[in-house]
């Protein structure tokens, strides 16, 4: 198994077992910044050197994406599973956002097997954060005239990730691969190993979801595994019309399965507050990132082989 | 060597209120609004009603804000907090008599 994976589980179990570690919150939020840029320089690194029109429709398309996976999302939690309406609302909205995390793990794994992935994967990942945060902020409570879109509007583009991912982006596509080495060491070279420590910690916080887990029951685990399926599947579709290759197709379905945890959060309990984060989190954190990572990035790769088998 | 000279204080209310750290930027947007001439913010963390908050990352931290200013306006910053946030967040507020020096600042 991968070693970065044994981290979490290595964290997970620690917090299982009620252990003393703890990470400071200020480590999280160092590797949170590191990760995001890492990512960001990556990706543009690799857009350098590639025309960029044909991004256009590729994020056309997985805006469309990230809104259907909110509505279906939406849909189920609330007549499947009988959730009210800020909370299905908000829970969906995390569902049809993408987690950052899942996303290093994946790349992680693509590298370690040579699979090559689309250097744009890095722009689909920072704007398929967004469109979930607005729609999941309509079904909770309509279009009305006391929104404030501008500071929701300014949560959702201008949030750590986003600007991040972004700025990371430009560096790398200003600097490109040969003004990048100086710093490669660092934000390349070192990546898996940070990657690690931050998937300890996130082991960590995943533990803390037990209790709340055990309090709804199973259907936030059926949830949990279902509804990544569901997205993986609308992802591979849409990574195979856009033409990507298979370790695109297969990212672009990781995208789709992962269910966020940080922009999400905070953007939901300021526009929907009636709506319980413990349970949103219970089911993305606690259920759906682990089956991502450790069963679905896999997964999704071997069904995006098999798509492009079946279609030479 | 000379006795140092008395103090003279006056009362001003001191609110304390502890929140999730997902309000602050709403907040610090209420209290500017509110025309509160200053105030502190710290982290914090701890447990109450709404379970453990051990500040291990984004969505479990808390804050700490504290706010010396008039009677007047105490009550009403707290009218609002009670009004707007009491129903769905996790916060406590109170307010306490303190003795300032230097009163033009508060």
């Amino acid at each position: 198994m991968d070693p970065v994976i044994l981290f979490f589980l290595f964290g997970l179990t620690a917090g299982l077992l009620r252990s003393e570690l703890k990470l400071p919150g200020a480590l999280y939020d160092s590797l949170t910044i590191f990760l995001l840029l890492a990512i960001g320089l990556k990706g543009g690194q690799g857009l350098a050197t590639q025309p960029l029109a044909p991004l256009v429709p590729q994020i056309g398309a997985v805006i469309a994406l990230g809104c259907v996976q909110t509505l279906i999302a939406f849909a189920v939690l609330r007549w499947l599973f009988r959730f009210d309406r800020p909370n299905a609302a908000a829970t969906s909205a995390h569902y049809g956002s993408v987690s950052v995390a899942t996303f290093a793990v994946a790349a992680a794994w693509f590298a370690a097997r040579a699979i090559p992935v689309e250097p744009q994967m890095a722009v689909i990942l920072a704007v398929m954060e967004v469109p979930a945060i607005l729609v999941g902020i309509v079904l909770a409570r309509g279009v009305d005239k006391d929104t404030d879109w501008k500071a929701l509007g300014h949560e959702a583009f201008l949030g750590k990730g986003v600007t991040l991912l972004l700025g990371g982006m430009a560096i790398g596509w200003a600097a490109g691969p040969k003004g990048l080495e100086p710093i490669s060491g660092l934000y390349f070279d070192l990546f898996k190993g940070i990657l690690a420590l931050f998937l300890l910690e996130m082991g960590l916080i995943v533990s803390r979801q037990v209790g709340e887990l055990r309090r709804r029951g199973l259907s936030l685990i059926a949830f949990g595994i279902g509804m990544p399926l569901v997205s993986a599947g609308l992802g591979l579709a849409t990574g195979w019309l856009l033409g990507l290759s298979v370790g695109g197709t297969a990212m672009l379905a990781t995208l789709a399965a992962s269910a966020s945890y940080i922009a999400v959060p905070a953007a939901m309990r300021i526009a929907v507050p009636q709506a319980n984060p413990a349970v949103s989190l219970a089911g993305s954190l606690g259920v759906t990132f682990p089956f991502n990572i450790v069963a679905g990035i896999p997964l999704y790769h071997w069904m995006a082989s098999r798509l492009a088998g079946a279609t030479p | 060597m000379t006795p140092p000279a008395p103090l003279h204080t006056e009362r001003r209310t001191l609110l304390t209120l502890f929140s999730e750290a997902a309000v602050e930027p709403l907040l610090v947007r209420d209290m500017d609004r509110l025309g509160i001439g200053g105030y502190t913010i710290s982290d914090a963390r701890g447990k109450g009603s709404r379970g453990v908050r051990d500040a291990a990352w984004d969505e479990a931290r808390n804050i700490r804000v504290e706010v010396i200013c008039a009677r007047a306006q105490a009550e009403t910053l707290l009218a609002h907090l009670q009004a707007r946030y009491f129903a769905n967040y996790a916060m406590v507020a109170t307010l306490s008599e303190v003795e300032v020096l230097r009163p033009g600042k508060f």
